[in-house]
């Protein structure tokens, strides 16, 4: 447990002192959340290509998968959290319990995303490439799944933004990244507002949200360069 | 009767999308306004509802000036359809058309009964009325569109090209229908629409405007035809107006030759050698049917039957216009026009020289009625 | 664990209030009542502003600004403004907790409720809203007339997902002591007692699922069927020459 240091001020604007003074934690904490918010996105989305790309194939799993989907998505994340280690018969505490959690969230998200991406490929489009002789697995990595990138995107920018606040939620559990800051401001806060690990995880988890953010923003431009190739060149 | 008096709008960006139009349309007739896009055709319709406000000149409403009015008020009292109907999709198809006597506060009984009257008028079966739009075809919606506009019985109708987003054959007959529809009812309309054949087709007078919101020709579509005021609106009424024109001059009593006939179903003539070889098929009720080629299908002596037939000629009603005559005689195969009663009974035949001939030397029109 | 967990749901002590610790009831209660409180007020809040802006298409960046609120960490908020606004509570009252939970709440609530509103006006076909005004309805009138009825799915399903997120939040407000389903699972967490902290997991995943079930029914009620598509299936769209009669002008062929 982390002390205040009677030399730190407990004003908000000190949680950058704050950050020097435990930076070892903070960054490892801050490591934490990245690969913890990162991973079950990255998953989700292979699991979900292929999952979307069948629901987009056979019309009759679309309605299905988007059910399914819809439940898990219902429930909320905290409860996941605690009943992901029995159903998995991990142990209570696990440090899998928050990817596998999230995994699963990002999974059901990401499937009706990837169906919808898929969806709004134009129709002759599609036919214009089978048209010229591409096979289905070509059509599909190197025509259809381009053009549905901008959709498969905007999934991919929700889904880190809120696994950065899941992550967090996660922190007061017990689990190590960035929502420890918080639960050390409430311990440190019992007699008197201490406001300094607060505010540097808020300020941490908002500046890892729009790192992400504009990563998937960058990234999108990266791979449709056509949509920049329409203002003159 | 609807009056635009020096009637400007301008844009805030600068733009002029009608420049001091002066206009009448008058009262129980159809005035067509039509133009270019960018020419203020549309800017003006809405004007007249206030759905945009001219930002000088006034309109007026008969002796009312539509500026003093509420707009809701005037609203209520004007008929308003426009291109993709514009129905209320969470609505049924007759809560769709009871909208504005909904809004004046009549009882819904009444209000329904006089939208189940309505649907039956445009020619929509009475099962429609519980269906919603969705479930409707354009043209069906279309159909709707008009019914709603008429709801509450307005004296005037503005129509902002209704029938543009349908397919031509749809579109086709919802302006025949619509014809039929004016013909009953009388209403003081102003329509909009970028198609010069619709607004020869259904004016009473057509206003064609050009870009920048000024009024061109106000004339009636015969003397838009033949008479265009300069090269403007001649290019835009398009080139086969002399052909197109023809559809205005009635013909008259057509002087018919008699055509020899055979009937469906009677044996195929031996002797007519006739000096062509065509011969009009009938069948009982005396209604042309198509023509035989003699010598081509079937010895002498055969049976008359369907599959002989050459068909693919029109035919022109005695009282017809003159388009409607030469058009029959090109399209003949034997080059003879079928001319037939009102009842639809052959009257007679015409080819396309004497057509022509009565194009040159017309016979005195009848005075139109006032 | 599983059958540890559904011993412990099925106990008939955890149904019942002690002096110590409340029952599956109390908190049950607790938790609705959190969650109506900000899913009212946020509903009061963001429902007529995402109209009014969907309607005049003005203030429109207050939409981009509610969105930008989810990037926020929820957890951090709600003990930031706990430790802001709990000291000026004293005694024998929990407001300097529920305070700061509703605020976090409702600040959840607000974005997707007024997002969607806002998308549901604007999606409203723009003929629909011509005729409307054409016909002679105010403003006001084509509002709740065509508008709202027309935006209604969008604005159930923004609904939707806020009571979620606000079930789901409610949850971590036992993290600032106060009651609800999630104080088993803080208390379990702190008493190492893992049947009663998956329980109340579960209570809280039960409660969500009921919720939704519940909002989904009430939309399929409230949207009309010309929205939503479920038409009866006997109606089949006859082609338009059957409804109208060919007429036979000048036109017909020999």
């Amino acid at each position: 447990m982390i002390l205040a240091d009677s030399s730190s001020s407990s004003s908000p604007l000190h949680f950058w002192g704050y950050f020097l003074d435990h930076r070892a934690e903070d960054l490892r904490w801050l490591w934490d959340h990245t690969y913890l918010s990162l991973i079950p996105v990255v998953i989700g989305l292979v699991i979900a290509l292929p999952l979307g790309w069948l629901s987009r194939r056979y019309g009759w799993l679309y309605p299905p998968m988007v059910s399914i989907s819809g439940l898990l998505y219902t429930i909320p994340s905290i409860a996941l959290f605690v009943m992901v280690p029995p159903l998995l018969g991990l142990k209570s505490l696990d440090p899998l319990q928050v990817p596998i959690a999230l995994t699963v969230y990002s999974v059901a998200l990401l499937v009706r995303v990837v169906a919808d991406g898929l969806a709004s490929v134009p129709e002759d489009v599609a036919q214009a490439a089978t048209a010229v002789g591409y096979k289905r697995l070509s059509l599909l990595f190197r025509v259809e799944l381009p053009i549905a990138v901008p959709v498969i995107a905007a999934g991919l920018r929700v889904a880190t933004v809120s696994n950065v606040s899941m992550v967090a939620i996660a922190g007061t559990i017990g689990q190590e990244n960035l929502g420890r800051l918080f639960d050390q401001g409430k311990q440190l806060s019992t007699t008197g507002p201490y406001y300094p690990p607060i505010v540097l995880g808020i300020v941490l988890c908002v500046l890892l949200a729009l790192t992400f953010d504009l990563l998937i923003v960058f990234g999108t431009r990266m791979l449709t360069p056509w949509r920049r190739a329409v203002v003159g060149r | 009767m609807i009056r635009f008096e020096s009637i400007t709008k301008t844009y805030p960006d600068g733009t002029v999308a009608v420049d001091s139009l002066d206009l009448e349309a008058p009262s129980g007739q159809i005035t067509v306004l039509v133009g270019p896009s960018g020419c203020g055709k549309t800017t003006s319709l809405r004007m007249i509802n206030r759905m945009i406000e001219p930002t000088s000149g006034r309109i007026w409403l008969d002796d009312r000036d539509t500026g003093r009015i509420p707009a809701a008020e005037l609203r209520r009292g004007i008929g308003y359809v426009i291109q993709h109907a514009g129905l209320f999709p969470h609505r049924t198809i007759i809560d769709n058309v009871a909208t504005v006597p909904y809004l004046l506060g009549w009882d819904k009984k009444k209000a329904r009964t006089r939208a189940a009257e309505l649907l039956e008028q445009v020619g929509l079966p009475a099962h429609f009325a519980k269906r919603y739009p969705a479930q409707l075809s354009g043209g069906q919606q279309q159909r709707v569109g008009v019914a709603r506009a008429l709801a509450a019985d307005p004296p005037v109708m503005l129509m902002d090209e209704p029938f543009s987003a349908v397919d031509p054959v749809v579109r086709d007959q919802l302006q025949d229908e619509f014809l039929r529809l004016q013909s009953e009812l009388g209403k003081t309309i102003v329509f909009v629409t970028h198609d010069i054949d619709e607004a020869i087709k259904l004016g009473d007078q057509v206003a064609v405007l050009r870009v920048g919101g000024r009024l061109a020709q106000l004339a009636t579509p015969a003397e838009l035809l033949n008479r265009p005021v300069d090269a403007f609106v001649a290019g835009f009424v398009g080139r086969d107006r002399g052909y197109r024109a023809l559809a205005f001059s009635t013909a008259g009593r057509l002087s018919t030759r008699e055509e020899p006939t055979v009937r469906l179903g009677a044996p195929v003539p031996a002797g007519t050698d006739d000096a062509d070889g065509w011969l009009l098929v009938v069948n009982d009720a005396d209604e042309p049917q198509g023509w035989l080629k003699l010598g081509e299908s079937g010895a002498d002596g055969e049976v008359v039957t369907d599959a002989m037939l050459h068909r693919g000629g029109t035919l022109a009603h005695q009282g017809g216009s003159l388009r409607a005559a030469l058009d029959a005689a090109l399209s003949s195969p034997s080059g003879r026009g079928v001319v037939v009663e009102e009842d639809g009974r052959l009257a007679g035949s015409l080819t396309a020289s004497e057509v022509l001939a009565l194009i040159e030397n017309p016979l005195p029109q009848p005075e139109p009625q006032p | 664990m599983i059958g540890d967990v559904l011993t412990w749901l099925n106990d008939p002590a955890h149904w019942r209030d002690t002096r110590v610790d409340k029952g599956i009831p109390t908190q049950l209660q607790t938790h609705i009542t959190f969650t109506l409180i900000a899913l009212a007020i946020a509903l009061a809040l963001a429902l007529p502003l995402g109209l009014f802006i969907g309607h005049t298409g003005r203030l429109t960046f207050l939409v981009t600004a509610a969105n930008a609120l989810r990037a926020l960490p929820t957890v951090g908020v709600l003990v930031l403004l706990t430790v802001i606004i709990s000291p000026h509570f004293h005694g024998r009252t929990d407001l300097g907790f529920v305070i700061p939970t509703e605020i976090v709440l409702v600040f959840l609530a607000v974005p997707p409720i007024l997002s969607n509103t806002y998308a549901g006006v604007q999606n409203v076909s723009a003929a629909a809203r011509d005729a409307a005004a054409g016909m002679g309805m105010t403003g006001t009138q084509v509002l709740r007339k065509v508008e709202l009825p027309c935006s209604l799915p969008l604005i159930f399903s923004g609904f939707r997902s806020a009571t979620l997120q606000v079930i789901a939040t409610a949850t971590v407000a036992s993290y600032v002591t106060l009651g609800g389903l999630g104080a088993f699972i803080y208390d379990g967490l702190q008493q190492q007692d893992f049947p009663q902290m998956i329980g109340g997991g579960v209570l809280v995943a039960l409660l969500a699922l009921l919720a939704d079930l519940l909002l989904a029914t009430i939309q399929r009620y409230a949207v009309s069927r010309g929205i939503s598509g479920r038409f009866s299936t006997k109606s089949v769209i006859p082609a338009d020459a059957a409804t109208a009669q060919v007429r036979t002008a000048e036109a017909s062929t020999v």
